[in-house]
């Protein structure tokens, strides 16, 4: 009994000490990263690569599923706003929806899926490959040509990815409560102006997406280069990439919902 | 005056997870010489090029490069020291996005402020040193393992190193490329008037090219001399090397308990 107990112990001291250790790793990783930004910026060329295989090779599957939560929206609003005699505040609704929540946390969720594990992945068969080892070994430092660009290149795309999801399910909204169901346009657009407002709402909407980009892309970028180099290494770490940010979108989620619209 | 030994180990110890790699090595690399480390896996050969590359650091004693100590090297002195280094690693390690040119070009590109129809010329006379000028359009994943290994060299060299280092180049080779890269590491030593460190475990092919050969054992020297004083050495860990005994100095079976009580045979 008293063994089992102390095993027990053990095993969440080890647990937390890892925790902690795999946390400090991590935070002076991210510090290496941006001390060693300046290339990134003053290589421009560097960064567009990085946006382009982090952000437009994400913009179909942004687009596809910010379509299809308006269309989903939209019908489940338009049904219960109905009840209440409102129908035409359905604009209001889905913008909200979008803009203050739905719009960051499901991009981020797409995005971690879609970019966060391809820079987890190839990040690690660099690593796995002594592809860094030998680009270090030629005196190019790949925190400089890689880690950073890949970093800021998701931490740029993550805002305006999210803001392109928000505008197709606005759209998507529009086209199944307006188009297809019939109601009033003009109520439908008039509503949504009135009642969005540019700073509570989607301010605080791009602050998320900027803080939901930053952490999964960090959390991508050294999961890859923490990857033990091996296939399964590499394949746990994926894994890894998309579970963890997956929690810490919703974690930071319900933190700078508290901070931003319910004022603790 | 430089000092006549390109790399020098001085003492050095290295120990990973406890389990000492290097012990008290002290070896030099005389300039212009092609040396050979060879020895059974785990006997250190590649962490002695990782501590001349600075990519792990002595834990005692010193590797010093011309005459400087690389583990004491500031970041920026440690890269400025490595433009004067090549290194080939075992399966060549080139970047599978980018085409056999770009991979030679790659080092230019990011050294060099030369314009960019120099840098064609340059990366094309590098891959027509390793006989793969015709080659430069094709990625890696087109190449052959031989291929692929000179690419590597070929762009090892793309900065007209002082010196190179070999990483188990023979390895998955058949033997028209082993002879193919063993000539060219010779050649492009004397062409570059470089100083070279092959790490190998191919005594014929590498006996045939090297000035020295040092063999190491558990992180210590065991013999060194010219491939004819090793092909003369009667040191039983060299003969089991030259000789390619199964059993010797470096054990068949990695080292076990009882065999009867691992089979359950035991009274």
């Amino acid at each position: 009994m008293i063994t089992a107990l102390l095993r027990g112990v053990r095993l969440i001291g080890r647990l937390t000490v890892d925790g902690v250790w795999r946390l400090g790793a991590a935070s002076r990783f991210m510090g290496i990263v941006l001390l060693r930004s300046v290339t990134t910026f003053r290589r421009f060329r560097l960064l567009i690569d990085e946006i382009y295989f982090a952000g437009t090779l994400s913009l179909i599957i942004i687009i596809v599923s910010g379509l299809f939560v308006g269309l989903v929206l939209g019908l489940q609003g338009y049904e219960t706003l109905k009840r209440y005699g409102s129908a035409e505040a359905v604009g209001t609704l889905v913008a909200l929806s979008l803009v203050r929540e739905l719009g960051p946390v499901v991009s981020a969720l797409l995005f971690a899926s879609r970019a966060g594990s391809a820079i987890t992945a190839e990040i690690g068969i660099m690593k796995s490959t002594e592809q860094l080892s030998a680009m270090e070994m030629m005196a190019v430092d790949p925190y400089a040509r890689v880690m950073a660009p890949m970093f800021w290149g998701g931490f740029i795309s993550m805002p305006l990815l999210a803001a392109i999801f928000s505008a197709m399910g606005v759209f998507g909204g529009y086209l199944i409560t307006v188009v297809v169901i019939g109601v009033d346009a003009g109520a439908f657009w008039s509503q949504m102006q009135s009642n969005v407002d540019l700073r509570d709402d989607i301010l605080n909407g791009v602050i998320k997406s900027v803080v939901f980009g930053g952490a999964v892309t960090a959390i991508a970028v050294f999961e890859g280069y923490d990857a033990p180099p091996t296939a399964e290494g590499v394949s746990h770490a994926v894994t890894r990439t998309v579970v963890t940010s997956a929690l810490a979108v919703l974690a930071l989620d319900f933190i700078l919902t508290a901070f931003m619209f319910t004022g603790v | 005056m430089p000092p006549e030994q390109l790399v020098e180990f001085d003492h050095v110890d290295f120990s990973y997870n406890k389990t000492p790699l290097l012990r008290n090595l002290s070896i030099a690399f005389p300039r212009g010489k092609v040396v050979a480390i060879m020895g059974g896996s785990g006997s250190g050969k590649t962490t002695l090029l990782r501590l001349i590359g600075g990519q792990i650091r002595a834990q005692k004693g010193s590797v010093r490069f011309d005459g400087e100590a690389v583990e004491t090297m500031s970041h920026a002195k440690l890269y400025a020291a490595r433009r004067r280094m090549g290194m080939l690693f075992q399966f060549g390690a080139l970047f599978t996005d980018l085409s056999v040119f770009e991979n030679v070009a790659f080092p230019m590109r990011e050294h060099l402020q030369l314009p960019e129809p120099m840098i064609r010329d340059l990366a094309l006379m590098k891959l027509h040193a390793v006989g793969l000028r015709g080659a430069h359009a094709l990625k890696p994943a087109e190449l052959s393992g031989g291929m692929a290994r000179r690419v590597a060299l070929a762009r090892a060299i793309a900065l007209d190193p002082n010196l190179i280092m070999y990483d188990e180049p023979f390895t998955g080779l058949d033997p028209i490329s082993m002879a193919v890269i063993a000539n060219l590491i010779r050649r492009l030593n004397e062409a570059l008037g470089a100083t070279s460190i092959v790490v190998t475990h191919d005594v014929q092919e590498s006996f045939k090219i090297v000035d020295y050969v040092c063999f190491l054992s558990h992180g210590e020297i065991v013999a060194q001399g010219t491939p004819e004083q090793m092909r003369a050495s009667n040191e039983p860990y060299v003969r089991q090397f030259v000789d390619g005994h199964v059993d010797g100095p470096v054990r068949f079976h990695y080292p076990a308990g009882d065999y009867d009580a691992d089979l359950g045979l035991g009274g």
